[in-house]
């Protein structure tokens, strides 16, 4: 058998596999917050809430509608979407003009309120979302035993990224935006509702939350903390990438999926302190990020 | 003369006060605090529901004890050893509280414990795993009522070694519980006739258990063994049943599986696993009654913690009406001398070393056709003996047994 570091080829092959598919997570829910922070310079706290928002929406759409998979996958970004379009217009606009690190504690206690309600509504233990029947089971890929499922979630976290890469920095519409943050004065005067742009914008970033959301409520136990866990380390993700750095959030993420994958292999102890010890030597070498513009 | 007699006369008084207070109520009342984490990982398994149970204790024993009130009050320890320390000596010097009642984390309840021992006031552990709270860390004040992880090694993984799972992969969670189960579980495999192939750490709250379910596949271990808990075993068992382990053969053993985990599973994914048990809901006509009375005031059928907490509050509140004293030692000796008989157990005794010996079960998660409703989880495979479900008192190392 070939070993890779001491490891059989075909396990060493598996694990890239899943770390690839982690990472597609990351990538999903890093993308959000670069968004938000690269246009509304809010460090998101509530993105992980907001995460854990769309899978219990997913959750509740199933349960109490009867409304399927396929369907939450619009339908939940799209509610939990507007409930941050609120958030944005009604609470995070009112402090715009002071020092950004309000909107840090503003999200970090709208995080704080949602998880507790969520955890007096529903407890802790979570709640199970079936795997859509068209994606349950999966194929022996000979290395691995691969779930169709978790093939979808690589797929379609891939195409939304670069969807969402395309319609920021290539498209007129994301022009707008870009440009929006650099000077709204100038925005506006060409006719422009940069208000209406920003809010649309903080609305977009966490559906995509939301998104990612319902594509993990299927395969990990629906519970209020479950955004809480992740959150912490998409930020370091973040930073590694690079504030603000869409292609940064997306290849990073990835990229620390297959890092976290692998010391699974073979320290799995400290896997969840790998992507720190990246993050502290990002900072060190490369202070912006590995795609971060130095200021 | 005269100063003698003064000095005498208050010695005496001191004496008989002092005598007085070791078999009497004091302050008036019996002061109960109920520790527990009502927020993180383990609030399901005891929470805000292990607070109605020890309500429903104080009800049904009629709010007072020999016509002192009983008060209830609580706090949350966050799963942190240094809340749960600094609340209980604040609840011993101000507000003089008599029991201790839930004690969640393992961590938790021997910080809590040590702060116990040697006051008057006496610790109910209940929502508690670890086997080593009435091992090397026993102490005179407190007694351990539900199940620890004795049982859980040794009857699960000995009803699995018996049906052929001889080479078994453990999957456990990175500090000490997860630690001191999967040693049980080695040692009772190995005993058995058996063999750990393989085990894997992974750290406390862990995202993804994919990574480790894959190894575990890889190892063609007859048995992959959680030594885990709360939302990691939950995350476990998700993961192995997408990637199919029972399809390739092997058997999944969930070493410390609480029925708000099940539940929270659904029997769709959870069935069939094999786990130990101090109490089940649906175990007998006593149990049924209590635990309607339960799902009327929670809408929650209870969980062996639950019931764990009332019947311990139960045997405590009698003892403290026979002696008419909430002085630890005196109720303590109380409770020693009667048994458990009640909704939770029959024929139940409190050893030396602190534990309630009582019978376990070994269960096993329905199948959805046999699963009437949502709570409908478990059927009981077989009693395990109490006098063979806890760790002999040959092999203690607590420093209560005498040798």
């Amino acid at each position: 058998m070939t070993m890779i570091f001491g490891v059989p080829a075909a396990a060493f092959f598996g694990q890239l596999l899943l770390g690839l598919i982690n990472g597609a997570f990351y990538a999903l829910l890093s993308l959000g917050l670069a968004i938000i922070f690269g246009l509304l310079k809010i460090i998101n706290f509530a993105h992980g809430a907001q995460y854990m928002l769309g899978a219990f929406a997913a959750y509740l759409l199933l349960n109490y509608l009867g409304i399927n998979y396929w369907a939450a996958l619009f339908l939940a970004p799209l509610i939990v979407g507007t409930i941050g379009a609120l958030i944005e217009r009604y609470l995070l606009r009112r402090i715009t003009h002071i020092d950004h690190i309000y909107g840090l504690l503003l999200t970090f206690g709208l995080a704080l309120i949602i998880q507790g309600l969520f955890t007096n509504l529903f407890g802790v233990s979570g709640n199970r979302y079936p795997v859509p029947s068209e994606l349950s089971g999966g194929i022996n890929l000979g290395f691995m035993f691969m779930p169709y499922y978790r093939g979808w979630i690589v797929a379609i976290a891939v195409v939304v990224c670069i969807a969402v890469w395309f319609l920021i920095e290539k498209t007129k519409l994301g022009g707008y935006l870009r440009a929006g943050t650099e000077n709204p004065a100038l925005m506006q005067a060409f006719g422009i509702n940069v208000p209406l742009l920003v809010t649309l914008t903080y609305g977009f970033g966490v559906a995509l939350a939301a998104f990612a959301g319902v594509l993990a409520a299927p395969i990990y136990s629906v519970a209020p903390g479950m955004g809480a866990n992740l959150l912490i380390v998409v930020f370091a993700v973040v930073v590694i990438g690079g504030m603000g750095s869409i292609m940064g959030a997306i290849v990073t993420g990835l990229a620390m999926g297959i890092v976290e994958g692998l010391t699974k292999v073979y320290y799995p102890e400290a896997s969840n302190t790998v992507i720190f010890l990246v993050m502290i030597l990002v900072l060190l070498l490369r202070p912006a990020g590995l795609f971060g513009k130095e200021a | 003369m005269k100063l003698i007699k003064k000095v005498l006369t208050a010695a005496v008084a001191t004496a008989m006060t002092a005598g007085a207070a070791q078999a009497a109520i004091t302050d008036n009342e019996v002061r109960i605090g109920y520790l527990a984490d009502m927020s993180g990982t383990y609030r399901d398994l005891a929470g805000p529901n292990g607070l109605e149970a020890l309500r429903m204790a104080v009800e049904d024993f009629g709010g007072t004890v020999n016509g002192k009130k009983i008060v209830v009050i609580n706090a949350d320890d966050r799963n942190s050893p240094d809340v749960a320390s600094s609340t209980v000596r604040q609840w011993l010097e101000s507000d003089k509280v008599d029991m201790v009642a839930g004690l969640v984390a393992s961590s938790v309840t021997i910080a809590a414990t040590k702060v116990l021992e040697g006051s008057d006031a006496i610790g109910l552990v209940n929502g508690s795993a670890a086997s080593s709270i009435t091992n090397e860390h026993c102490t005179p004040n407190h007694i351990h009522w539900a199940y620890d992880t004795y049982p859980l090694a040794n009857s699960t993984a000995s009803a699995i070694v018996a049906e052929g799972g001889k080479n078994w992969f453990i999957v456990t969670a990175d500090y000490a519980f997860g630690h001191s189960l999967e040693n049980d579980v080695r040692t009772v495999v190995e005993r058995d006739g058996g063999k750990v192939v393989d085990t894997v750490r992974h750290p406390l709250a862990t995202n993804d258990f994919s990574s480790y379910i894959l190894q575990a596949q890889a190892s063609g271990a007859d048995v992959v063994g959680f030594a885990n808990a709360g939302g990691d075993t939950v995350n476990s068992v998700i993961t192995a049943g997408e990637f199919g382990l029972a399809q390739s053969g092997q058997t999944v053993a969930a070493l410390l599986f609480f029925l708000n985990d099940v539940h929270a599973l659904g029997v769709q994914t959870a069935q069939g696993i094999q786990l130990v048990t101090g109490w089940y809901w649906d175990k007998d006509k006593d149990a049924r009654a209590w635990s309607d009375k339960f799902y009327k005031r929670t809408n929650a059928r209870p969980g062996m913690v639950h019931a764990g907490i009332y019947s311990s509050t139960m045997h405590y509140l009698k003892a403290v009406e026979a002696t008419g004293s909430d002085n630890a030692k005196v109720v303590r000796a109380e409770m020693a001398k009667t048994k458990v008989n009640d909704m939770f157990t029959k024929g139940g005794y409190i050893r030396e070393d602190g534990r309630m010996v009582h019978d376990m079960y070994l269960a096993q998660v329905k199948t959805p056709a046999e699963s009437k409703n949502e709570w409908d989880l478990y059927k009981i495979v077989r009693t395990i003996p109490a006098d063979g479900a806890f760790r002999p008192l040959s092999e203690s190392k607590c420093s209560l047994v005498k040798k």
